[in-house]
């Protein structure tokens, strides 16, 4: 790249620390060198707690207090920040530097307009007058793909939708024609389609603008999609940094090597996911109780029909107060019929608002079905349903930070179903049973008296799952259980859901917005949308040979690291 | 918009019904007032005639239909005690109540927004400090004891301000205002601040733990990492989203002080509303405080209302497309 203008952004040395309460320091950046060519989208990759957001938000002058910047030097489009006082002086953010953030139904304020939201940077930043704002806030909209830009202005933001919403950010952040944009993970609250839509508009306006975009992400995926070059963080370190082919292909760094092959591939399927095993001899010797426990009195054969769903239905929505008059109704789930076999992972997978979530919850007894039926093993699921049928069919929560009563130690948050089920003869009996399980999902079992804060999202979904497995169920419901976790955490989950299913005869609904983790998961899936299965056939089947338009295009959509890497290979191979 | 208002009206009449009954209930089992009414040693007779007058000789059915006949036609009865129609008496009592809430309303809007934004912004200032501190004592304190306090100070010691009454009053034929005259005004601070002192220090905490609460949410650290000013920031962007619940605590505070000011009326000798069912208590003078409690009842019903339609427009979710 031939280029005479400063790099948009030249970070060096940057050093952020946060003063702790007990007069230490926790240095949440250290030592970190990037540069940012105009034009170019550098991805800051790591897991939660690396420090890549910290980065961002130094250069957005967002660091919250007391954190500051130590030692270092920023500087944007040839200005430098001034770091002495920590502060982003001589650059104003948001003419400067802008910023898009995570979730689009939070980033906008929802009680003024677009149109005001659009122009309150401008007139603030360039000096011009409201008709001129007002000009090139239209110009805008039409720049970041929204239909109707003209009406669009006047809408309040919960009249558009979350993509729009995101376009609508993107705007704002181009509002004040930046050198540089800080995009912290800008599609990570977004369907595939419109995750697909946003990293294709951002390359475009990258390219067209010359804007330097930093990228802040967990996903290898879109890190592969539009990404130039990769920074991968660890601790607050720049572990390793580079062109992102020869990252993403050939990581040297041990972390990132580990980091990238956690990535379930969405291409193949693997027995098990290549991360470090948790497999202990006390973990073993754990499951090995579990098993005992399972098989009691199991004389069920292993293919046998144990969940057998027929057009169920649910539907949403208020009885109107006036007689004769239709209510508004939403129907989330339409005419849905599948089975589960003993032993099998079924997913289910789909955009969100599909309709997958509220299957769950029928089957669960969260929600009552307005009619079909659902039969597992032998009964028949209605409102009411027996106690022995709660107990065996128990279910893992999306966001394990909430799935946990935070009053209740461990021990006795997995003791809890155990003694309601009266599966242990007394409290120290189940309180046993709690630490064994503990040590089956790979916790030890004296974290048990602690509280459910002091562990980590990973360490959460653990406990929720031993909690689950607690009343010896014979079906397991996990909603998305991976969806809140780092990559890295994730492999190891669903390697251990894996262990599971195989150990105590379970079978799972798995349910997930990830294509690529419904490969490595699931037996048999069920693609979802708008409320209807629209293609439901083997994984190896739906993946090799998808029959309906709409799975063809959530594949062609997902983003994956091995597929873009292996077109990049077969177009440097043709090119030999 | 025009479903929302016509069910929500639906459900104001069946409260105001179910209202009704209970203050037709009362009539009933507060004790008989001819008893009371009749002097001493009347005859049976005598008793009965009375009774006839009053109308409480007929079946229950036909006299709560009457009642709500009555109630309808604004006739709320004749007041026991001092032989006049209700609805007059409320009505002479009313502009009393009201301009003492308006301004006590005002007060404590006028200065609770101010310093809750304030306590949010800069908790470590010294004036936030104070104002937490001075709150405290001012939801804790009884209203009679700060009624009390300032009377014994402004009233009695340095004889700056009238201790009781409405002052000097202008008859605009239907509405007797103390706001048209310096006496008049004068009167109206002690009870007011009295009145206003326990919304002030309920709007100031409500008003800092929004803000606190709107300040940390997404929409203003992206208008902070758009650069806009401080000030644009806080006292327009945050502020509108922080004052949402501000307007229903308003509403229903509005109601509170208008039902319920008895304590300071009773302190001030302020011939409002609140001084005239304390008087009922005591009597018992049933046909007033039944429509005492008609009247709370449609205030609260009225003043919800009001606040529901103030809310479609403040929040552009709550319109519907």
């Amino acid at each position: 790249m031939t280029n005479t203008s400063p790099p948009v952004l030249d970070i060096r040395n940057l050093r952020v620390e946060y003063p702790l309460a007990n007069g230490s320091t926790l240095t949440a950046v250290k030592n970190i060198d990037l540069t940012i060519q105009p034009g170019e989208i550098h991805a800051l990759v790591g897991e939660s707690g690396a420090g890549k957001t910290t980065v961002g938000n130094a250069l957005m002058g967002l660091l919250q207090a007391p954190g500051k910047i130590v030692a270092g030097s920023i500087s944007i489009a040839g200005k430098p920040i001034d770091v002495r006082t920590g502060r982003t002086e001589g650059i104003i953010p948001g003419r400067d530097v802008g910023a898009i953030f995570q979730d689009p139904m939070t980033s906008l304020n929802p009680l003024f307009t677009v149109e005001s939201q659009l122009c309150e940077g401008m007139l603030t930043h360039l000096n011009i007058s409201g008709r001129e704002a007002r000009a090139r806030a239209l110009d805008l909209m039409k720049a970041v793909g929204i239909p109707e830009p003209e009406r669009r202005l006047g809408s309040y933001p919960h009249q558009l939708s979350g993509g729009q919403r995101q376009r609508v950010v993107i705007a704002t952040a181009l509002a004040c024609d930046p050198k540089l944009i800080v995009a912290d993970e800008p599609t990570t609250a977004l369907d595939v389609s419109v995750q697909a839509q946003i990293l294709k508009l951002i390359r475009e306006l990258a390219d067209a603008r010359g804007v330097g975009v930093l990228l802040v992400t967990h996903n290898m995926g879109v890190v592969a999609e539009i990404a130039d070059r990769v920074t991968i963080m660890q601790n607050g370190d720049v572990v390793e940094s580079g062109s992102a082919l020869e990252v993403l292909t050939a990581p040297k760094a041990p972390y990132a090597r580990t980091l990238i092959s956690a990535v379930p591939p969405i291409d193949t399927r693997l027995e098990r996911l290549p991360v470090p095993s948790d497999e202990t001899k006390t973990t073993r010797k754990a499951r090995d109780a579990v098993r005992r426990n399972s098989t009691k009195g199991d004389t069920a054969r292993t293919g046998d029909v144990i969940l057998d769903v027929r057009n169920l239905c649910v539907e949403y929505g208020r009885h109107s107060l006036i007689p004769g008059r239709k209510a508004s109704v939403f129907k989330a789930v339409k005419d849905v019929s599948f089975d589960v076999r003993r032993g099998e992972i079924f997913g289910l997978v789909g955009e969100s608002g599909c309709g997958k979530t509220t299957v769950a919850n029928t089957i669960a007894g969260l929600v009552t079905q307005s009619s079909g039926d659902i039969d597992f093993q032998g009964t028949a699921l209605g409102a009411r349903r027996g106690k022995s049928v709660r107990q065996s069919l128990q279910m893992v929560f999306q966001d394990p930070y909430s799935a946990l009563n935070p009053r209740l130690r461990i021990n006795a948050t997995i003791a809890e179903p155990i003694l309601f089920y009266n599966l242990a003869s007394t409290a120290e009996q189940a309180r046993q049973d709690a630490r064994t399980l503990l040590e089956a999902v790979g916790l030890p079992a004296e974290t048990g008296t602690r509280f459910s804060h002091a562990f980590s999202g990973g360490q959460r979904q653990r406990i929720a799952i031993a909690r689950a497995l607690g009343p010896r169920p014979s079906m397991l419901i996990c909603d998305e259980p991976t969806s809140a976790l780092d990559v890295s955490v994730q492999a190891q989950l669903l390697n251990l859901l894996k262990d599971l299913r195989d150990l105590a005869g379970l079978s799972m609904l798995f349910i997930s917005h990830d294509l690529a983790v419904i490969r490595q998961m699931c037996d048999r899936v069920a693609v979802m949308k708008a409320g209807e299965i629209v293609e439901l056939a083997d994984t190896e089947t739906l993946f090799t040979a998808p029959k309906h338009d709409y799975t063809r295009e959530l594949l062609r959509l997902a983003p994956s690291l091995d597929r873009i890497l292996c077109n990049e290979s077969n177009a440097t191979s043709l090119r030999r | 918009m025009i479903r929302i208002l016509s069910v929500r009206l639906l459900q104001a009449l069946l409260v105001m019904l179910a209202v009704t009954a209970i203050a037709f209930i009362m009539f009933r089992f507060v004790g008989d007032p001819v008893a009371a009414m009749v002097r001493e040693g009347a005859t049976q007779a005598e008793k009965d005639a009375l009774r006839a007058t009053l109308g409480l000789d007929k079946p229950l059915v036909l006299q709560f239909i009457e009642f709500v006949g009555r109630v309808l036609r604004g006739d709320l009865g004749t007041s026991f005690r001092y032989q006049q129609p209700v609805a007059s008496l409320l009505m002479s009592r009313l502009p009393a109540t009201l301009e003492l809430v308006i301004i006590a309303t005002v007060m404590a809007l006028a200065i609770g927004i101010p310093l809750g934004v304030l306590c949010a912004l800069k908790p470590q200032a010294v004036l936030s400090r104070l104002t937490q501190s001075m709150t405290l004592v001012g939801i804790s304190m009884p209203t009679f004891v700060t009624g009390l306090l300032l009377i014994l100070i402004f009233a009695v010691n340095l004889r700056w301000l009238p201790s009781s009454g409405r002052g000097d009053l202008v008859d605009l034929g239907f509405w007797q205002s103390g706001f048209l005259t310096a006496s008049g005004l004068k009167s109206l601070i002690l009870p007011s601040i009295t009145l206003a002192l326990f919304q002030l220090t309920l709007i100031m905490r409500l008003v800092r733990s929004e803000m606190i609460d709107v300040l940390s949410s997404d929409y203003i650290r992206f208008a902070f990492a758009r650069g806009l000013p401080r000030s644009y920031i806080y006292g327009r962007l945050a502020l509108r989203n922080a004052l949402m619940p501000v307007v229903t605590v308003t509403g229903l505070q509005i109601g509170q002080l208008i039902a319920f000011a008895i304590v300071t009326e009773t302190v001030f000798q302020w011939p409002g509303m609140g001084l005239l069912f304390t008087n009922a208590v005591g009597y018992p003078d049933v046909p007033v405080l039944a429509a005492y409690l008609l009247f709370v009842g449609f205030l609260f019903v009225l003043i919800n209302m009001i606040v529901d339609v103030l809310y479609t427009f403040i929040d552009p979710r709550l319109r519907t497309k």
